[in-house]
């Protein structure tokens, strides 16, 4: 049997000691997982490891950590996939309680304090307009096949340990609970569309918090790909109830793409005053005003130019502009789902990808987000 | 000390959905759960809940599927009071925002499932036991006024009055050691199986029998206790679960030779046969040397479309990949018989009232007993919604016009002492908690599995007196309070220990074969001798005692079993 070095952040809270690192041996073959290994050590060596688990099956969304500097479930890698991963960086498995969440001992963290209170946040129950019919809503299928994506949530904490707005601003909703939030969103038999994404684009916190750095995509260990769900309810706040939020980031998304298909590259000091109306719109005027202290610094330090300012050389090319034509001719907008990927007869050598980006896709969804995501293939 | 009308211990479905059915009645509530709620173990119920709510379909037929399932050994009043409301129950739930599947008409739509007559299988993805807990829990987030919850708090006895009614119990709070006294005027035990008695299972870890030990330490007798479940789809090895969805979806099962083995077995139903009759083919096959070297047999899921698999059977495509390293949608995966499922447990009547008073139970910790010999797929998350239900409206009927009890102080340093005796323990002298565990589980796993007799069971129950024994001075690593999962889990070892006496005291005592029970000494279902409930109940210090409760028959006279 293969021998394992699993090293892991020990805390005691009682001890009144630092947390500290802790080596421990599993020999277990390569395909058992990492839970599978600290679960050994836990009963030969040392019972007093402290982490939750409990399916061992990647369902019930307990054993969230970070394993080599990656958050993810213990009982979804393998211990040969870990090793692999180890040996790309000092050579040791290294398993540490998940971030962004307070630390109660060893590798168990507080998610009441910080995950489920932000789920508590987005109203997370259904609000029907109504008396329910006598029998089920009528919805259609592809309704109910497209918020099951966000209902194989687990709940593990995974994406909110790796969320880098989160990181910076403690207050964002987060991509957990903005995933819930699409549930409802998503959900026909809800009344409250309007209602949530109204308030979920108000709130400072909310869905234009979000920065893509595709980082909760990564970590989830169920494809849930929450970022593809908070741009969801970006588009649909936006295009479809034309929520014009007062933190700008409906105008400013707007803006931007604007902007990309003039320009193909992006003119960064067109952004900010075309995100505010354009640059003589008197809201943009005290935004451009509060941006000069910026703006002069980059000119002090070279990294704006009056020329690049001003004159912006780069027009968008053919390729962009049929990029765009293809997106504006889709009559549908064409939303990632997890759940009808694949077609019955595949094209052969095909990979399951292929089939999720055909048709295109309005928005930079990136297509490998939760087909074949394996927690050994992040 | 904290006081309820009802106290719930447990948060999976049978828990949440006794909890929002008592406060919906008007009672104050608690519930409790040694793990977060959806952290519960009707997690893994994938393949669906099964009702008769299709026009053509009728709840009689439902019923008649259950009795059958169970080789008649189920209650047929309960399973007429199950099937009937199950219609109701299911639109419920998707009145509470379950994402059931529809069809093209955007109606509920069905999948077909073991031992069932019709399509009546109403589904998630293959996540629907997942997408209803996570939906009882969104209910109670929203009812967080009239349901309080005591989130990882660990149950270590329930108290009784002096007249022997249950009044409260004791728990322990994980997170920091604190034990407290509860008061409660009806404690509802919904804290689940005890799976984790075999090595390996399809259980969880949490699933350790916690409420059938605590029930029976105080009296309450358990039925049908030696009618465990084997099913026939979970990997070597690690015992994960491969939905019988699967199957429900059009997956065959072959041996080694290549042969679609359930022709011989069930020539009608084939896979689809009880789970019972599945898993003794495929053990069959296994003991003849008709399986793969791996002891086990294949489970061919190409048969199914690729895109349907993607879409309706998604988690055990993820299944196969990360825990077998088997792409499903393209080549078979290697299969066989792991423990499951209790049908087994603290003996209820229909509204989850068990022999003492003021203690109701529902789920698979309770035996109403609706699955009898053998529960159907897709009949267990009925069960709990429905006896859940049902206890819950009882329990807050029952508090209404009724003082707060005031459980006795004594019998909470009374748990404080066990806990601090077990800390306290010298390490090295006994053996270790995880060692008589994996004794216990490994044992049982051989001895009380599919096939079962005389001889092997006499050795079993030998060995569980033994590990009893050792589990008296087993020690534990952690001395601390805050999450000392270690010393929860010699508590846990005791809970499972009493469960895997009353499991083997039942198979011993039923000199027949039926259901899930398959004695090679008695191969024959003895219905003069053996049609009656076996009730397994604690003695004080002594062997348990046996006695035996009749079935109740509504409509349906045992026949012979064929599928």
């Amino acid at each position: 049997m293969p021998e394992y070095t699993l090293k892991l952040r020990r805390y005691s809270p009682e001890s009144g000691e630092a947390a500290y690192w802790e080596e421990f041996t599993a020999d277990l073959d390569g395909h058992r997982s990492v839970l599978d290994g600290i679960l050994q050590v836990r009963d030969r060596e040392d019972g007093s490891i402290g982490i939750r688990c409990s399916c061992r099956a990647a369902i019930c969304g307990s054993c969230g950590v970070s394993i080599n500097g990656r958050a993810g479930l213990a009982c979804h890698m393998h211990l040969d996939e870990a090793q692999k991963r180890a040996d790309q960086n000092g050579g040791t498995i290294t398993v540490e309680p998940m971030g962004n969440m307070p630390v109660l001992k060893d590798l168990i963290v507080d998610m009441d304090a910080v995950h489920w209170k932000k789920v508590q946040r987005v109203t997370p129950w259904l609000i029907p307009d109504g008396e329910p019919p006598e029998r089920e809503y009528i919805v259609p299928k592809e309704s109910m096949v497209d918020v099951t994506q966000t209902m194989a949530c687990i709940q593990c904490g995974a994406c909110v340990s790796h969320c880098l707005s989160m990181e910076v601003d403690p207050l964002f909703i987060g991509p957990a609970a903005l995933a819930k939030a699409y549930r409802f969103v998503g959900d026909p038999r809800d009344g409250q569309h309007f209602e949530r994404l109204k308030d979920l684009s108000e709130d400072p916190h909310g869905i234009y918090d979000c920065t893509h750095c595709f980082n909760c995509i990564e970590a989830c260990p169920k494809g849930v790909a929450p970022m593809s769900q908070i741009m969801r309810l970006r588009r649909i706040a936006g295009s479809d109830h034309a929520i014009d939020d007062r933190n700008n980031g409906h105008r400013h998304e707007n803006a931007f793409v604007k902007n990309i298909e003039r320009n193909g590259l992006l003119h960064e000091a067109d952004l900010l005053p075309d995100s505010y109306g354009g640059k003589f719109h008197p809201r943009a005027v005290p935004e451009l005003l509060a941006s000069l202290p910026v703006a002069l610094k980059g000119l002090q330090r070279g990294k704006i130019t009056p020329k690049k300012a001003l004159l912006h050389g780069h027009k968008a090319d053919q390729g962009v502009k049929d990029i765009f034509k293809r997106i504006h001719s889709l009559e549908d907008r064409y939303e990632l789902n997890l759940y009808v990927t694949g077609k019955d007869e595949e094209q052969s050598g095909a990979k399951d990808n292929d089939d999720i980006v055909e048709g295109g896709q309005a928005h930079g969804t990136p297509s490998s987000s939760s087909e074949e995501r394996s927690p050994n293939s992040v | 000390m904290p006081a309820h009308d009802v106290l719930i211990i447990g948060a999976g479905l049978a828990g949440q959905r006794a909890a929002l059915a008592a406060a919906g009645a008007g009672a104050s509530v608690a519930i409790m759960s040694k793990v977060h709620p959806v952290r519960s173990h009707s997690n893994a119920a994938a393949g669906g809940i099964n009702a008769a709510l299709n026009v053509d379909d009728s709840w009689e037929s439902h019923a008649f599927d259950t009795v059958k399932g169970s080789d008649y050994l189920g209650d047929q009043d309960a399973i007429e009071i199950m099937c009937r409301e199950a219609p109701a129950e299911v639109l419920w739930l998707e009145h509470q925002g379950v994402t059931f599947h529809r069809n093209d008409e955007g109606k509920l739509g069905t999948r077909a499932f073991g031992g069932a007559s019709a399509a009546r299988t109403y589904y998630v993805a293959d996540i629907t036991g997942q997408a209803l807990l996570h939906v009882l829990y969104e209910q109670l987030m929203k009812n967080y006024e009239t349901v309080d919850r005591y989130e990882e708090w660990f149950v270590t006895a329930v108290v009784q009055d002096d007249a022997g009614e249950a009044c409260g119990v004791i728990a322990r709070n994980v997170r920091d050691g604190a034990m407290e006294l509860f008061a409660a005027k009806s404690v509802i035990l919904a804290s689940g199986g005890a799976g984790q008695a075999f090595k390996p299972t399809t259980n969880a870890l949490i699933c350790t029998g916690d409420g059938i030990a605590q029930a029976y330490r105080i009296g309450a007798p358990l039925m049908d206790m030696e009618m465990i479940q084997y099913h026939p789809t979970t990997l070597a090895g690690n015992g994960i679960l491969i939905t019988e969805g699967a199957r429900g979806e059009g997956a065959h099962l072959y041996n080694a030779q290549g042969e679609r083995f359930m022709e011989k077995y069930a020539p009608n139903k084939l896979e689809l046969a009880s789970r019972d009759v599945v898993s003794r083919s495929e053990q069959t096959e296994i003991n003849e040397g008709r399986g793969f070297p791996d002891g086990t047999v294949a489970l061919d899921i190409t048969k199914v479309p690729r895109k349907r698999t993607l879409e309706a059977l998604r988690e055990i495509v993820n299944i196969g990949r990360d825990f077998a390293g088997v792409d499903i949608t393209r080549e078979p995966i290697h299969i066989k018989p792991g423990c499951h499922y209790i049908m087994g447990g603290v003996k209820t009547d229909v509204w989850g009232e068990t022999s003492i008073g003021g203690l109701y139970a529902a789920g698979e910790v309770a035996c109403v007993s609706v699955h009898g010999g053998n529960r159907l797929g897709a009949n267990s998350l009925l069960d709990t919604l429905i006896f859940g239900r049902r206890a819950g409206e009882h329990a807050a009927r029952r508090a209404e016009g009724m003082s707060m009890p005031t459980p006795s102080e004594s019998s909470l340093a009374d748990e404080q002492a066990m806990i601090g005796a077990i800390v306290r323990r010298e390490r090295g002298v006994g053996r270790r908690v995880s060692e008589i565990k994996d004794e216990l589980g490994e044992m049982m796993n051989e001895k009380v599995a599919v096939f079962r007799d005389q001889a092997g069971l006499t050795e079993a129950h030998d060995i569980i007196h033994r590990l009893k024994d050792e589990s008296r001075s087993a020690y534990i690593d952690d001395q601390g309070t805050i999450f000392n999962q270690d010393v929860l889990g010699a508590i846990e070892l005791g809970y499972m220990l009493d469960c895997a006496e009353a499991i083997v005291m039942g198979a011993l005592e039923r000199k027949e074969s039926r259901g899930a029970q398959f004695r090679l000494d008695f191969p024959k279902r003895n219905d003069d001798e053996w049609l009656k409930h076996i009730n397994v109940s604690a003695n004080g210090g002594d062997e348990p005692k046996i006695s035996y409760s009749e079935v109740t028959m509504t409509q349906w006279e045992p026949q012979e079993r064929t599928y």
